[in-house]
């Protein structure tokens, strides 16, 4: 049977296109369903094998990026989604995604740290193709070092800690980083532009310690083809192979 | 306010309420101009794709008027009569009411529901609120049938409005649709699902009157007829006087003179980079950007038209370009147009789009119109419209003006220059076969494919120099389409590596910006290789003659592309190198050669 990927739907989510079709690409079945529905029957869950929620600006990011639809998942599906893990579930987001399931507490789930997302260095919206160095963490997904090009496209994608030096200390310690921006020969750096917001420690992207939960600021549901690379396969951006094969990482487990 | 600010407060509009509705803005410039200092112009504009089958729409009697979306208010009563008035001292302060609030999210609510609902066919039409309100998309809807609207249905924003403001508001986010009643309890739920409002203002008639009701009473009773065809016509005078002709006095410069002026021309506000604009505008997002704005493996190349992939599982795709040329509308109207309408086409050519698979649209902004000498501008603007578009092939699908872009200052009233947007939007075939602006590889050719005029009025040299007045270029009607269907042959054919049109600054500045996306590659330029009558360096390097590309040949494609051009004016000028420098000569003589950095800084990217 094909994986099965529930994707969210809601006022202001705007990726949606591309990360269904990354998910089909991929080979899997996308089903997908308003957070209104899912709110009235959050057991449609246990029909799925991976629950992603797509970019966008979810209520407008009124009140902060995410932080409406954020409560509105913590609070009304926040016990479906911890069974729906312990099955065996992965929860993915890019962009918008990542900034809800961080604010939702999904990520990092560490007890007693503050995690958040804010506004880039810039102070404005981004949007630029970046280099995302695959961290030892999500070795069942990509080749740690590998490098994963994707389009940057957000406002408020700094990630920001409570006790930044503790605090990164122990995401690095617990595996919870999974993506760090680079620059071209992979060296990680949090410098713009090759980082495109100022996050500590040049995260890009977070995982849960079950490498279940999984997501990322930028967005390689954007990077399915040479043709969508900036220099259309001329080599400095990859060879346009590399967002498809994050997604067939993704769904290994479900591969039958 | 200083037009900084006000261009700040503009991009932040497009970027706030485009990156939320998830449409990527992929198409755009900035003309600065002094013309424009009190009465400032932003073009937007939107292209969709739709089932052939719901192309057709049509308003059935007794289909429901229903509303959906934001709320009615004050906001936007008399839009557009304020957008058509000539601005003042006290615009700011009395027409702020007449300034529609935005609020994209409510949009994209609506957006949605559209969709779904189009998709299951429930509605027979729609139409949005625009300019008018109500009053514009129901009178529209129901011209060919009549419509009954009960305006208390409205849902309001506050009360207190009366019937006529409800009638007439254009508060945004607000879509019209006709619905057949076995639909309206599937459309509803859809609304439901999706958190929109919706209300049933009335219904479509067969008797052609449009009769209002306010609370049940009759306010209004008009025959549709009337309504769309009462307008009587106006004679107007229009007059013209065509400046006297005049060659361009390009001044003799040396070798320091001419780089000198090739990094001001780059730092012009016409040709200067606008990157750090788009970078603010998600022109990725849907995942379809197969040809972006800003190309190359730095991103720092400025495209010409953009190519967008809207099923990702299909090759095809469609480019998009714009033009407009308002310095050299300012001296020839016609000649301006033209060259507007032809930039357009160079630039969805340029970029791998099917000049006979082609659309464009015209967007007019003018002065007023009841003084002679404006309206003797317009008249020679849709004349060069008319001619281009026969010439060309390519139909105008759509357009938009907006006349009395006056301002005063005392008791002077000044019009802004004449000004013509056009937007093209060709067919790609194949989207693997698109193209873009970046040098490939070092060793391929340049061919400078068409003539170059030393005509300079309305270039940015021209205002450089101060050299005020001067012939502006024209395009050759017969020769253009011919040009852009070889280059369409030629790079379907694999002949072209790379392409650009020579628009703002000419020559000198489409050869630094092909290297602008790449750290390794340079390019050796020949201008005593170019056609042209003049043999004046900075008329070659610098004159904006419409038609023109510069496009990058693999040597082993040369004499193939020799064949296709060959009853066409092309010249081989020149080189890409490995050199990361664009050196530009005279035969033997060196005159100017910058590196990328330099080049790039000039241009006001930081490197």
């Amino acid at each position: 049977m094909k994986p099965r990927v529930l994707q969210l739907f809601a006022a202001g989510v705007n990726c949606d296109r591309e990360l269904r079709f990354a998910f089909e690409s991929a080979g899997a079945t996308v089903t997908e369903m308003h957070i209104r529905a899912l709110m009235k029957t959050p057991t449609a869950l246990r029909d799925f094998d991976v629950f992603a929620i797509p970019g966008g600006f979810t209520y407008g990011d009124d009140l902060g990026a995410g932080r409406i639809l954020a409560l509105e998942v913590e609070k009304f599906l926040g016990a479906e989604l911890a069974e729906f893990h312990d099955r065996g579930g992965t929860v993915f987001g890019p962009c918008n995604g990542f900034q809800i399931m961080v604010k939702a507490g999904l990520l990092p789930a560490l007890p007693d740290m503050k995690v958040s997302l804010t506004w880039n260095d810039t102070h404005h919206f981004e949007c630029r193709w970046t280099r995302l160095k695959v961290e030892d963490s999500i070795q069942h997904i990509l080749p740690a070092g590998m490098i994963l090009p994707a389009p940057s496209a957000h406002a408020e994608g700094k990630l920001v800690l409570g006790n930044p030096e503790a605090d990164l200390a122990r995401l690095e310690a617990e595996g919870c980083i999974a993506f760090r921006y680079c620059d071209a020969s992979g060296q990680s750096t949090d410098a713009f532009p090759d980082c495109p917001n100022g996050s500590i420690g040049a995260i890009a992207g977070l995982v849960s310690k079950s490498g279940r939960i999984l997501g990322l600021m930028p967005h390689p549901e954007r990077n399915l083809s040479r043709l969508h690379l900036p220099d259309r396969g001329a080599g400095a951006w990859g060879d346009g192979t590399e967002g498809l094969q994050f997604f067939r990482g993704l769904l290994d487990r479900y591969l039958g | 306010m200083h037009p900084d600010r006000i261009l700040d407060g503009v991009i932040a509009g497009v970027r706030d309420y485009g990156n939320r509705m998830g449409i990527p803005t992929v198409c755009g410039t900035v003309i600065r101009h002094p013309g424009y200092t009190a009465n400032p112009l932003v073009f937007a504009g939107c292209i969709g794709e739709i089932p052939r089958d719901c192309v057709d729409k049509e308003t059935m009697p007794g289909d429901h008027i229903v509303a959906i979306g934001g709320r009615t208010g004050r906001d936007g009563i008399h839009g557009a009569t304020f957008s058509s008035e000539a601005l003042h001292e006290e615009s700011e302060t009395l027409d702020a009411a007449s300034v529609q609030i935005g609020d994209p999210i409510t949009e994209k609510k609506v957006l949605d529901v559209m969709m779904i609902a189009r998709d299951q066919r429930l509605y027979s039409a729609t139409t949005d609120c625009g300019a008018g309100g109500f009053s514009s998309a129901v009178g529209e809807m129901g011209e060919e049938c009549g419509a009954d609207v009960e305006l208390a249905a409205a849902p309001l924003k506050y009360p207190g409005l009366s019937y006529w403001e409800i009638w007439i508001s254009e508060a945004q986010e607000r879509m019209v649709f006709s619905i057949p009643p076995k639909h309206l309890d599937a459309f509803q739920a859809i609304c439901d699902e999706h958190e929109v409002e919706c209300c049933v203002l009335g219904k479509f008639t067969d008797d052609h009157m449009l009769r209002l009701t306010w609370h049940g009473e009759e306010v209004a009773n008009m025959p549709m007829e009337f309504l769309h065809g009462g307008v009587p016509q106006p004679l107007r005078e229009a007059t013209w006087v065509r400046p006297d002709a005049l060659e361009t006095p390009w001044p003799q410069l040396d070798g320091d003179a001419i780089g000198d002026l090739l990094l001001k021309v780059l730092g012009h506000p016409q040709v200067a980079t606008k990157e750090w604009v788009v970078r603010q505008y998600d022109h990725e997002v849907q995942g379809g950007t197969v040809v972006k704005p800003y190309q190359g493996e730095t991103g720092h190349a400025p495209g010409d038209g953009t190519v967008i992939q809207p099923t990702p599982a299909r090759p095809e795709g469609v480019a998009l370009g714009c033009g407009i040329a308002p310095r050299p509308s300012e001296l020839d109207p016609y000649a301006g147009t033209a060259c507007a309408i032809d930039e357009a086409m160079r630039n969805v050519v340029a970029a791998g789009g099917n000049p006979d698979r082609c659309a464009i649209l015209d967007n007019f902004c003018w002065g007023d119109c009841r003084k002679p000498d404006r309206f003797g501008s317009l008249v020679l603007a849709a004349e060069a419209c008319l001619d281009v578009a026969l010439a060309y092939g390519t139909p105008f699908v759509s357009g938009k003006d907006s006349l009395n872009n006056e301002y005063r200052v005392g008791d002077e009233e000044k019009a802004i220059p004449p000004t013509l947007l056009c937007t093209a939007m060709a067919v790609v075939k194949d989207c693997a076969k698109a193209m873009d602006v970046p040098a490939r590889r070092a060793g391929n050719r340049l061919a400078l494919i068409g003539n170059t005029t030393p005509d300079g009025g309305g270039s940015v040299a021209s205002d450089l120099l101060g050299l005020t007045h001067s012939n502006v270029p024209h395009p050759d009607l017969e020769q253009a389409p011919m040009i852009f269907r070889s280059i369409y042959a030629a790079r379907n054919a694999g002949e072209l590596a790379a392409c650009h049109d020579l628009s703002e600054g000419g020559l000198g500045v489409a050869a630094a910006e092909m290297l602008f996306g790449t750290t390794s590659l340079g390019i050796d330029l020949d201008l005593a290789a170019v056609s042209c009558t003049s043999t004046n360096h900075a008329a070659r390097l610098f004159s904006e003659g419409p038609t023109r590309f510069l496009v990058e040949v693999p040597n082993d494609q040369a004499t193939a592309f020799e064949k296709r051009f060959a009853h066409l004016p092309f010249q081989w000028v020149g080189s890409v190198t490995d050199s990361a420098s664009l050196l530009i000569r005279s035969g033997d003589l060196p005159l100017a050669s910058f590196n990328i950095p330099t080049l790039l800084q000039a241009n006001g990217t930081s490197v």
